[in-house]
């Protein structure tokens, strides 16, 4: 009837998605490898401090964590400073000394990184380390984060 | 032959829902990773001290002695410093032998030793902040060096030879000494 009859254009309007799961796969794929479960729970607050010259640990599979920090008590109370390792809070310091050279023994070489809060104290910090000087495991780590150390 | 002519039947798994099921699963996935990256400052503890055996003696100007409290003011060798000035002192300190040749200050830099001690109640913020300047002095000094001696920043120079052939690191080992603190008040 009319003349003016809208043209249809040629090509199709879809995008193809055949591809579309390969794509997602390989997304997946990507992200199972780089997943790390998290393994413990944490029982002490852990806020990290900030240093410029920091470097990587390459090797995730030789660091032992040790995470020392006020005791969260639920209600977003906190309570003395304590010791964590792996799952436990460490009542006696000088379980650490076994308990690290037991890791130790696992993994000759070994990296214990010490996750401490900023508010900690040194006096616990030093405690720690005494054990792990005695058990033997002298490669340290102090984890922090990358930036500008707070100003004093 | 007209047993071979039947065609078979088709055996195919719906693939509709497979891309819904990969979805979840990345979901999953993505909402339970960290990407996180262990960074921090890596330090070397001395082995347990030997009842028998006495600590090697050590020359007074080879050591820097530097004391934190527990309100976070700095003593090095007897003098008050404040944070910011303590990267210099370091580099001055170590690098004594290749520049102002002080007689108070370390002989070589192979044999100075920064000695960092703490009081119990000294936060952990104000040690690592003090840890930091020190290897920043000690990353300084090998850039120069290296920039003096190959050209190129110390980061490449570590990328290009392995632990035993660094010569930098042979010229400036990163001595820091942490001592036992004191029991405080």
């Amino acid at each position: 009837m009319s003349k003016f009859q809208k043209k249809q254009a040629n090509t199709k309007q879809q995008v193809p998605t055949a591809a579309m799961p390969d794509i997602i796969f390989m997304l997946l794929i990507f992200f199972m490898v780089v997943t790390v479960l998290r393994e413990v729970e944490l029982q002490v607050r852990v806020d990290f401090t900030r240093a410029d010259h920091i470097e990587k640990i390459e090797q995730k599979r030789l660091v032992s964590y040790i995470y020392i920090g006020p005791e969260i008590l639920g209600g977003g109370r906190f309570g003395d400073t304590r010791v964590q390792i792996d799952d436990a809070l460490i009542d006696d310091i000088f379980a650490i000394r076994r308990l690290m050279y037991d890791k130790l023994m696992e993994e000759p070489r070994l990296i214990v990184s010490l996750r401490v809060d900023q508010k900690s104290e040194m006096g616990i910090v030093s405690d720690v380390q005494q054990e792990l000087r005695e058990a033997g495991t002298l490669r340290i780590n102090y984890s922090t984060l990358r930036g500008d150390a707070a100003p004093m | 032959m007209q047993l071979k002519k039947r065609s078979r039947e088709t055996a195919e798994v719906p693939q509709a829902g497979m891309a819904d099921i990969a979805f979840l699963l990345l979901i999953f996935f993505l909402v339970v990773t960290t990407i996180d990256v262990d960074t921090g400052i890596g330090m070397q503890l001395p082995p347990p001290p030997d009842p028998d055996q006495e600590p090697p003696p050590i020359r007074e100007r080879n050591l820097m002695n530097i004391l934190v409290n527990a309100r976070g003011q700095i003593l090095i060798n007897e003098e008050r410093a404040s944070l910011h000035e303590v990267r210099q002192l370091v580099v001055d300190f170590v690098d004594n032998a290749n520049r102002a040749q002080d007689p108070n200050l370390s002989e070589d830099p192979r044999q100075a030793i920064v000695s960092i001690k703490t009081d119990r109640q000294t936060p952990y913020e104000i040690y690592i902040d003090m840890l930091d300047e020190v290897i920043g002095a000690y990353r300084q000094l090998r850039d120069e060096a290296s920039m003096r001696e190959f050209g190129i920043p110390y980061r490449q120079y570590t990328a290009r030879v392995s632990r035993e052939d660094n010569v930098i690191r042979v010229m400036y080992p990163q001595n820091i000494s942490l001592a036992e603190p004191d029991p405080g008040t």
